[in-house]
């Protein structure tokens, strides 16, 4: 039998019975639509996170006060390393790291902003004039803080975008006087409104410089050191030298730890990558489902064509050209069910992102290859049985069924 | 006669229902030379339809030797068997055996299409059969719109499509009314006319009489041959 005339029987056989055929289709493409919507949805979650991690800043190295230790409780360390505090000079001193392009220490605490009889709770960042630049923030009036020793500690502050809201409304706030704690800070600048940043809220902040926050929550501890690198490249370099630097510091003990943001992003990256592939998973057991279905439904279709499998026989047919119509008919099945679920995965997706604009529900190109693949795979494997058993039919008996 | 077309030599065939054994066929021995007519009669369960179903190469005998233009055909493996329906052998069956979905054209065309021929020369062979068969005006019409006479026809022009040595043909009539069913056995003498061998199975005995031989079947047994009658 030749090939298009074989492709031609499958195809006249399969729409020979449309409500079979269209439930078969209507399976396998269930299958894969649920591939590429599940996996759109890990993936999209894993973008999502990895986007906000990139917009806190780039090429960050982040140097927290103290070591974290994996190897379990020793009694040494209990008595001997008492992590010393990260200080302003500390962050000075990494100043001299070739790799550093800037720094930005950073002391957090919460306090209270006041202004005309309004009062509210707000966290306080104590930083200096790089920090806008490190962690990539802009203005929308004013300017930030000014460059001017660490230790001065000018009585001026930054508001977020919602604070301003909450405090001013529509009066100008630039040059007013508030209270924050105990002392009086002029605003010198308002921050661009950037919405919900990860793990902080960038429009609720009030920036200050770290010596009067230092003052303020009557500590010379800092919180973090947030250091950026030259380039993508110099991450490593960066981390070692604040490592280095830190180290000969704190007398030849390595008590703090640097993290990278590409080390966190990393991890993320992985977790939600994991999370994408089981979802995959959980997806390929409808794949599966629909292999068997397919399996089922060829069966039955064997069962009601003995009579025209009987006929094929009796014309010449051999074993084989029937195995292969009945393999290419399955074939086209699942190839008919993986375009539509293919067609109606991404139609989901793009409902989602429709949806949920800031989600990037997009469906990886593996995630699809792979659903379009197995879909393809199951519906060959599955057929193959019905195949076989139409091909293994007796003519004798087959015919006699009227 | 060692020109035989078809020669059976002690050919056995033994159903097995649960525990009992039955004999459809018992040592039968019969030779058809070509271009032969033949009619094979019997009672139902005489054993004639599994004798048609042997010579069509669609069963194999539990013992004896079936030669078809010489060849043993019995040990042929069932690829090599389908080679040998498919190029010498014609079916023509009571309940036509149409597939619903195909027009009549794509019916008669359906064994070239098994056997591989190019769609160029199948597309003016079955305009000939269409044509030879009074088809023409009928060759888009599927089987359900078509009348019985008409079906059978589109069944006997697929038989012959092929052209075959031998057309087999099983109660051709039994579904149709008697003038439908004369007109068939005129197209099938016809076809024997031409030099096909045409071996008919029936268990009409008017249809029967038609034939130049008659081989009478009993139990699986021949109890009569016409031919052996007439050399006697």
């Amino acid at each position: 039998m030749r090939v298009p005339d074989l492709i031609r029987f499958a195809r006249d056989a399969a729409t020979g019975s449309p409500l079979r055929t269209s439930l078969l289709v209507l399976a396998v493409a269930i299958g894969v639509a649920a591939v590429v919507v599940l996996t759109a949805l890990g993936d999209g979650a894993r973008r999502y996170v990895v986007n906000e991690f990139s917009s806190i800043g780039s090429n960050l190295v982040i140097v927290l006060p103290g070591r974290s230790e994996t190897g379990g409780f020793n009694p040494a360390n209990a008595i001997t390393s008492t992590p010393r505090d990260l200080t302003v000079e500390d962050a000075r001193a990494l100043l001299r790291g070739t790799a550093i392009r800037r720094l930005a220490p950073l002391v957090i605490g919460t306090s209270e902003i006041s202004v005309g009889g309004k009062l509210r709770e707000v966290i306080v960042a104590g930083t200096t004039s790089q920090f806008i630049e490190v962690r990539r923030l802009s203005l929308a009036q004013g300017r930030f803080l000014s460059e001017e020793d660490w230790g001065r500690g000018s009585a001026e502050a930054v508001i977020g975008a919602k604070i301003r809201d909450e405090l001013f409304g529509s009066e100008p706030a630039l040059g007013k006087l508030v209270r924050i704690g105990d002392r009086r800070c002029r605003i010198v600048g308002v921050l661009a409104a950037s919405g919900q940043g990860l793990g902080m809220n960038n429009d609720e902040l009030v920036i200050v410089p770290v010596a009067l926050a230092q003052a303020m929550f009557n500590s010379n501890t800092l919180f973090r050191i947030l250091v950026e690198a030259r380039n993508r490249e110099a991450i490593p370099a960066a981390k070692a030298q604040a490592e280095e630097i830190l180290k000969l510091r704190h007398d030849g003990e390595l008590d703090v730890t640097v993290i990278t943001q590409d080390g966190v992003l990393a991890t993320f990256d992985r977790l939600l990558g994991v999370l994408t592939l089981g979802v995959a998973g959980i997806a390929a057991i409808s794949m599966a489902v629909a292999g068997i279905l397919v399996m089922n439904v060829m069966l039955v279709s064997v069962a009601q064509r003995t009579a025209e499998i009987g006929l094929l026989k009796a014309l010449g047919a051999t074993g084989r050209t029937i195995r292969m119509a009945f393999l290419a008919e399955a074939t086209m099945l699942s190839l008919a069910g993986a375009v539509v679920g293919y067609v109606l995965g991404q139609a989901g997706a793009a409902l989602i992102r429709h949806l949920y604009p800031t989600f990037p529900a997009y469906p990886p190109t593996w995630a699809v290859l792979a659903g379009l693949v197995t879909a393809l795979a199951s519906g060959i494997l599955f057929g193959v049985a019905p195949a076989r058993r139409a091909a293994a039919l007796d003519p004798v008996q087959a015919l006699s069924k009227r | 006669m060692s020109a035989a077309q078809i020669e059976l030599s002690g050919i056995e065939r033994v159903f097995r229902l649960g525990d009992s054994e039955v004999h459809a066929l018992r040592h039968l021995d019969v030779s058809i030379a070509p271009g032969e007519y033949v009619a094979v009669m019997g009672p139902s369960g005489s054993g004639k339809s599994t004798l048609l179903n042997l010579l069509g190469l669609l069963d194999r005998p539990n013992a004896g030797v079936y030669r078809l233009e010489g060849r043993d055909v019995t040990t042929l493996s069932p690829e090599e068997q389908a080679r040998v329906r498919s190029e010498r052998i014609g079916f023509v069956f009571q309940s036509f055996h149409l597939v619903p979905r195909l027009t009549a054209a794509e019916n008669i065309a359906l064994p070239m299409m098994l056997a591989g021929i190019p769609p160029r020369e199948r597309a003016d062979r079955v305009a000939c059969a269409l044509k030879d068969y009074g088809l023409e005006n009928r060759a888009g019409h599927r089987p359900d719109q078509l009348s019985g006479g008409q079906r059978q026809r589109v069944a006997i022009a697929r038989a012959t499509i092929m052209r075959p040595a031998v057309i087999l043909a099983d109660e051709p009539t039994g579904n149709l009314d008697r003038a439908t069913g004369e007109e068939v056995i005129r197209l099938l003498e016809q076809l024997n006319g031409s030099g096909v061998t045409v071996i008919i199975v029936t268990h009409d005995p008017v249809l029967g009489g038609h034939a130049r031989r008659q081989l009478l079947m009993e139990d699986g047994a021949l109890q009569h041959d016409s031919a052996r009658e007439g050399a006697a």
